[in-house]
């Protein structure tokens, strides 16, 4: 087992450093304005260096002056030793940027998944149970409603209704305009209340998925030989289904939970930014669309990362939950 | 009769059932004719309109293409064809002012300067009735309310007044105005001049033998926009509106078209602002359905159901090249995985590995924020888009191809063809892959959806499909635009409801199509 994981790992770090790699080379051939607009508003102010001495000197600031590969060494040397540079548009440390909003994109997530689950497992194995009944149709045809609808128009639909006709929620942003007159416990139901509309879409937009696959694999379960002895032995209905066949559901269910765990940290890039809510994935698409280079490499790496200790830990948690599956 | 009739019947019956008993007993038992077969493909046909959430989802999707590619032909708009219309804005006309200081007209071969103008007014505060200049005197006589004559030595040198005589086609004269000013300041209405007789109406209008030849007004009134006269009956209109306190009157100039003004009041200066209606050139934007234009128009006055129509299109078009391009790699390197394995296999699942970890949102984001700095044509564009999204989406296919063929390339059958010397690209392309094709058609349909939804979103985001060309997307980016959202509604909740119908239609019909695949399935 031990075994396992150390060569898994060695691998999605050779995965990862090819994954950096690319995406290094494809923002170092992006046409590098940001770096000669910078240099030339540099170079406008009074007193100021030439144009040439400022660009020369951003461009070796930001390893731009090196080949792609000598580039690229560069920036492994320094992320690796956690020095991701300084963000462009925010003008302080990429690091420290990040360690202040990914933690509201973390409670999000986090949110909105526990709902996901409350909702989606329930629903998914009462679908099974009650194949090609009316509540199955409904349920399956519900899911991929949510996992159809784009997450832009949902979430516009939710603001007309529920921000605009109704009045309850704000528009855009995290806090209100009297957030700053507000008691401590006042501040907390603010953003509270903020948060409401956006984990909404997020919970409608990604329930589906887990709804089918909780669905498809209890259909699996109550197809299976043990099932039919269980009911052959007499047993009621309700111990048959939750006590055979959900119990054996949840091999699957808790490795793909456990791979969604790490994207947790993810954020919701287009549900953040429809809000305005200043979570990483709001944070990371300014500074992509304004050309922040050492941010948006940042973030992708980061995505990467996520992703890959997704699929590891899912494959992990597959082997120890699971006691049939026996990796040498 | 009614007894005959049922026992006819009830006899035919028996006969017909005896017939069909005489059929079937004609057939051997393991007669063919007498089990139903079914090609696999009818069954799976079968079972697919056998479910109603499929069928449903077909009939969606093919009401979108119906909608999107032949509506496109029947609309009688193009998709960037801009719609004008007229609209009467309200535009800063006149500035009035009520006139509360003293003018000054001289009478004729004198002179009033104004060093004399400020000596009077200096007089007129202190109530004195003359002032003297450089040893000359000069007397004030009051004529009437706000208005004074002054003379010096007997002659008549100027006259101060606040209400204004104003000219009906030819000028007045000064004794004219004079003695006008000195009955209407005096609350008469009829006055003498030069020897004719004037009248004074309750409009404050000067009348010579009934024929108007001007009118006296305490207001100044003057255009805002230069070269414009204004014609008497305007002012005449305009000091009514005043004096009744209306806001709004319309107004006929003697020769033109009827048309609004707007009065308003701002204490501070004295001062009216005249507002005029104005017909302007602009584009048809944001109307209402109508007739016209079923679901109204867009902001560039662009009729929105043909847009959506168009929209439909290339959202559609842009799903299906770029799934083809998903397919033809996955397919081809899935395929060359599942059959060669070994060295083969390791590189392409670590390529695919790679592939799956490259964040896909982000980077799209990147690219289109850079074509936007580079300006590339909206045409170039929607090929880019289309090619990173088909390079980007393949990794998910590849897997299925090859988890698919690493289990079949076992079976017997395979073992048959290279018993057979089939060469190897035949193997995989004819035995292979057409095994694959279920799986991959259920695929292929889910991942149209997506890759929808995923356009959708980039032009939403201004970073896919640009204007002139219509997608859904960009078409609901106008409700960035809050008043747009919450007063246009046809603008942006249509295009949605048409994304939403595209893909779930593509989800419903891909969902039926797994479960017709599914041999195991019970239906």
């Amino acid at each position: 087992m031990r075994k396992y994981i150390v060569k898994r790992t060695l691998i999605s770090v050779l995965i990862l450093a090819c994954v950096s790699f690319i995406i290094y080379s494809l923002l170092r051939c992006l046409p590098s304005s940001y770096v000669e607009n910078m240099a030339m508003q540099l170079s406008a102010l009074p007193g100021a260096k030439p144009y040439e001495e400022w660009l020369a000197q951003l461009n070796a600031a930001y390893g731009l002056d090196k080949n792609i590969f000598m580039g690229y060494l560069t920036w492994l040397g320094d992320a690796v030793r956690g020095n991701f540079g300084d963000s462009w548009k925010y003008t302080m440390p990429v690091l420290q940027k990040f360690n202040e909003v990914i933690w509201l994109s973390f409670i999000m997530g986090a949110i909105s998944f526990v709902i996901q689950l409350a909702i989606a497992i329930p629903l998914g194995v009462i679908a099974a149970t009650k194949q090609y009944s009316r509540t199955d149709y409904a349920i399956s045809a519900g899911a991929l409603v949510g996992i159809s609808l784009p997450t832009f128009f949902f979430a516009t639909i939710l603001k007309l209704i529920f921000s605009v006709k109704l009045g309850w929620f704000d528009l855009y942003g995290l806090v209100g305009r009297d957030y700053a007159q507000l008691d401590a416990m006042g501040q907390f139901l603010d953003k509270a209340n903020h948060l409401v509309l956006p984990i909404v879409t997020l919970v409608i937009v990604s329930v589906g998925s887990l709804m089918r696959y909780t669905r498809t694999n209890m259909l699996e379960v109550l197809n299976a030989d043990y099932i039919r002895t269980a009911r052959a032995k007499g047993l009621s209905e309700k111990k048959v289904i939750y006590q055979h066949a959900f119990r054996n559901t949840l091999i699957p269910l808790v490795t793909i939970v456990g791979g969604s765990l790490p994207g947790l940290f993810s954020g919701a890039l287009i549900t953040e930014t429809l809000f305005s809510i200043p979570g990483i994935g709001f944070t990371s698409y300014q500074a992509m669309t304004s050309g922040d280079i050492p941010f948006a490499m940042f973030y992708m790496t980061f995505l990467a990362i996520l992703t890959l200790s997704g699929n590891l830990l899912s494959d992990i948690l597959y082997a120890v939950v699971d006691p049939r599956v026996r990796i040498a | 009769m009614n007894d005959k009739n049922i026992k006819e019947l009830e006899n035919t019956e028996f006969e017909n059932v005896n017939e069909t008993a005489d059929n079937e007993e004609q057939l051997s038992l393991n007669d063919d004719r007498r089990v139903k077969v079914l090609s696999p493909t009818a069954m799976v046909v079968k079972r697919f309109f056998r479910n109603r959430l499929a069928v449903l989802g077909l009939i969606m999707l093919v009401s979108m293409f119906i909608f999107s590619f032949i509506g496109g032909l029947i609309s009688p708009y193009g998709q960037d064809e801009q719609f004008y219309r007229y609209e009467n804005q309200m535009k800063d006309y006149l500035g009035i002012v009520e006139n509360y200081e003293f003018r000054y007209l001289s009478a004729d071969g004198q002179k009033f300067d104004s060093v004399l103008q400020a000596k009077f007014q200096l007089a007129y505060q202190k109530k004195q009735t003359s002032f003297e200049y450089k040893n000359v005197t000069y007397d004030i006589t009051e004529e009437g309310t706000d208005f004074y004559s002054v003379h010096s030595n007997g002659t008549m040198l100027a006259m101060a007044f606040k209400d204004i005589v104003n000219n009906d086609g030819a000028e007045l004269t000064f004794t004219e105005k004079y003695e006008a000013l000195k009955a209407y300041t005096a609350g008469q209405n009829a006055f003498t001049a030069d020897g004719k007789n004037y009248t004074i109406d309750e409009a404050h209008e000067i009348l010579l033998d009934g024929q108007k030849v001007g009118f006296i007004s305490r207001l100044v009134i003057s255009p805002v926009e230069n070269g414009v006269v204004v014609s008497p009956e305007l002012k005449v209109k305009l000091e009514e509106a005043i004096a009744a306190k209306v806001d709004e009157f319309t107004f006929t100039e003697p020769g033109g078209e009827e048309e609004t003004y707007k009065l308003s009041y701002d204490a501070a200066t004295y001062n009216w602002t005249v507002k005029k209606g104005k017909e302007t050139y602009v584009y048809d934007a944001y109307t209402p359905p109508s007739k016209e234009h079923l679901l109204g128009t867009d902001k560039n006055g662009m009729d929105m159901l043909t847009r959506l129509m168009y929209g439909g299109r290339v959202s559609l078009i842009i799903g299906f090249i770029v799934v083809f391009i998903e397919v033809v790699i996955g397919v081809s390197l899935g395929g060359l995985a599942g059959y060669f394995g070994k060295w083969v296999d390791m590189l392409i699942m670590r390529i695919v590995d790679i592939f799956y970890c490259i964040p896909s949102m982000p980077l799209i984001i990147i690219l289109g924020a850079a074509m936007d700095a580079m300006k590339v044509e909206p045409m170039t564009r929607m090929f880019y888009l289309m090619l990173i999204l088909g390079f980007l989406g393949w990794p998910g296919i590849t897997r299925l191809v090859r988890g698919q063929i690493l289990s079949l390339r076992e079976q017997e059958f395979m073992t048959a063809t290279e018993a057979c010397g089939i060469r190897v690209s035949r193997r995989i392309f004819k035995h292979l892959i057409p095994n694959v094709i279920p799986q991959l058609i259920v695929s292929a349909t889910m991942s149209l959806g997506s890759t929808i939804i995923m356009e959708a979103t980039l032009s939403f985001l201004g970073i896919g499909v640009k204007f002139p060309f219509a997608s859904w997307g960009n078409i609901i980016t106008d409700v960035n635009d809050a008043y747009v959202m919450t007063h246009y509604w046809f603008v942006w909740i249509p295009a949605g409801i048409c994304l939403l119908i595209a893909v779930l239609g593509f989800n419903f019909v891909g969902d039926g199509l797994r479960d017709a695949f599914d041999p195991k399935m019970k239906r």
